[in-house]
């Protein structure tokens, strides 16, 4: 497979801290690479060295074989760039913010002006063109900050916590413009601090932490590592907690958490195990207000990868 | 397996087109004039600044200093104008210090665009303000009684002069503006800057009535020279030594100021 972007051995040192301690990345042509972290694991720094913003102390990264140190003016032109604020101008209008971008990439005004045009349609944003980026909600400037970053057919694009602060619905806005994306053959670097983004979009993951990548795989192979689901149970009737429990200690096998008052949840491997759940709390009249099945968060990720948890990670 | 690409119209060319510099740093200023004219309350510091510094000085020390406020507007505006147009460069250190942390940046950083181009076209778009600038202090001026006394032409020479230096100064102000870390501070150090040069001249008392030392720094100060050589063009008088020193003097300044503010750019992350 070609590779559409690769970093290895990346370092990078801002004074006495070390974001990047030896980083390998890549993704193949077309596919997405989830990039999943905490705050401060080294996500920015990875993707700013291959979008050409900073250089590597040490290790080599390349575009489509282009080095982004060497030639960074060749790998500028392949690639677009959209980071965890929306990088648009708020006193220009989406349209202008676009034909700037155009402008920038050498398409003549008549082009850019078309390419503009035909991406604020794209991203529904057609009516809000001429309106100053100002007066955009939210979910509209991640839209535009997407659209400029694609002007110019970028064939590797970097999302940098694309979804960050926006509500569930935007969010889904955003993770079917990324899937449509990789049906255009565009090979996506995501980066997130949600294992749920990075499994509903990526076909590979690299798990990062302290600037050193400490998992790599697929979704599932990652999913596999961290004890697949959990499954969590909140009783209508307090009481039956201690029923409730006994029934997934024997199905799952775990001694199972409490993770909030009222609610027990324990991690399952079995594929069938939600279903055995149901069917015991069922025959044994114990009514649920709450059930679910989901995936770890990336916090117990991180507990099962590095027996710490995120949040002392940032208290650090 | 086979992979059809159809081939969009509107392509970006695989190889820069000539004379990218020129035409990026362009788009860059139309987005600069677009901000400016979109927040016309940023204009404030070259429109009605000038007409209070007009005032107070004429007003209320013109009298004193020369015996006639008619006479001392005649002196005081060419002056003036060049101080006004200078201040009006402060701006360009400040807003790009502000604008440079905002993610649009980052943008620019990853296009295939000269690492100078973002802030020449900062520097061009402003050139706006200089022109509102002095549309707007003449306009008082004439109305309170300032008329030119050379010719139209020479007038406007002395316009295009003053904006001429006060655009290359501006680079030393992109430079401070690139190297502070907060716009307070460009603002700061850069009226550090432009008292003494401005005020250390003679718009606005001769400098025969100053003491020996600031004397000897007016006769040093750049900006007496390009004050001489706007009285010169608009009230008649020596000409050509002024104008070639300020000529001289515009030159020094983007030699050493442009490539320092574009390396400080470039070693900001």
């Amino acid at each position: 497979m070609n590779l559409a972007f690769e970093a290895e051995g990346l370092v990078k040192r801002f004074g006495k801290t070390t974001a990047l301690a030896g980083i390998d990345l890549a993704a193949g042509q077309g596919t997405v690479l989830g990039v999943l972290g905490p705050n401060g694991a080294g996500k920015t720094t990875a993707v700013r060295i291959l979008a050409t913003l900073l250089r590597p102390d040490a290790g080599r990264a390349a575009v489509r074989g282009v080095d982004v140190v060497k030639d960074a003016g060749r790998v500028r032109r392949m690639i677009g760039l959209t980071g965890q604020y929306a990088s648009v101008d708020e006193d220009l209008t989406g349209m202008e913010n676009l034909v700037l971008i155009g402008m920038l990439l050498d398409l003549c005004r008549v082009d850019a002006k078309a390419r503009a045009a035909e991406l604020l349609k794209e991203f529904g944003l057609a009516e809000a063109g001429s309106r100053p980026a100002k007066t955009y909600s939210g979910g509209m400037r991640r839209r535009l900050d997407l659209a400029a970053s694609l002007v110019g057919r970028p064939d590797v694009i970097y999302l940098d916590e694309p979804t960050t602060g926006l509500d569930p619905a935007k969010r889904d806005d955003v993770w079917n413009i990324i899937r449509s994306l990789v049906t255009d053959g565009v090979t996506v670097l995501l980066t997130t601090q949600y294992l749920e983004e990075a499994d509903a979009l990526a076909d590979d993951i690299s798990v990062i932490d302290h600037g050193k990548v400490i998992a790599h795989g697929s979704p599932a192979e990652l999913k596999q590592v961290v004890g697949g689901q959990t499954i969590l149970v909140r009783p209508t009737d307090p009481a039956r907690l201690a029923d409730a429990t006994a029934i997934l200690a024997a199905v799952s096998g775990r001694e199972p958490e409490s993770p909030a008052r009222g609610v027990i949840a324990v991690p399952v491997d079995d594929d069938t195990a939600f279903t055995t759940v149901v069917g015991r709390l069922d025959r044994e009249g114990i009514g649920v207000t709450e059930l679910s099945l989901r995936l770890p968060s990336l916090d117990e990720v991180f507990f099962t990868l590095t027996g710490r948890h995120t949040v002392e990670e940032t208290a650090a | 397996m086979t992979l059809t690409v159809t081939r969009p119209t509107t392509t970006v060319p695989e190889n820069p087109r000539p004379f990218g510099f020129v035409r990026h740093s362009l788009a860059l200023a139309r987005r600069s004039l677009i901000k400016t004219l979109r927040t016309p309350e940023q204009l404030l510091d070259v429109t009605l600044q000038p007409v209070i510094f007009v005032v107070v000085y004429v007003f209320l020390l013109g009298g004193a200093i020369s015996g006639s406020t008619h006479d001392y507007l005649q002196l005081l505006l060419p002056a003036i104008m060049v101080q006004t147009v200078m201040f009006g460069g402060m701006a360009t250190g400040v807003n790009l210090n502000t604008d440079i942390g905002k993610g649009v940046f980052d943008r620019f950083r990853s296009l295939p665009i000269a690492r100078s181009a973002p802030l020449v076209g900062s520097v061009l778009g402003d050139l706006i303000r200089y022109v509102v600038a002095i549309v707007s202090l003449l306009g008082f001026g004439y109305a309170i009684g300032f008329r030119i006394q050379t010719d139209p032409l020479s007038a406007l020479a002395a316009c295009l002069l003053t904006i001429l230096f006060a655009f290359s100064v501006s680079w030393a102000f992109v430079f401070i503006g690139m190297l502070m870390r907060q716009p307070g501070g460009v603002q700061g150090v850069a009226f550090l800057v432009l008292f003494p040069l401005t005020f250390g001249t003679s718009m606005v008392a001769p400098k025969e009535s100053m003491p020996g030392w600031l004397q000897a720094w007016v006769n040093v100060n750049p900006v007496s020279h390009v004050m001489d050589a706007a009285r010169g063009l608009m009230l008649g008088g020596p000409v050509a030594g002024p104008v070639g020193w300020t000529l001289l003097w515009s030159a020094a300044f983007i030699v050493v100021f442009a490539p320092l503010a574009v390396r400080a750019y470039r070693l900001r992350v």
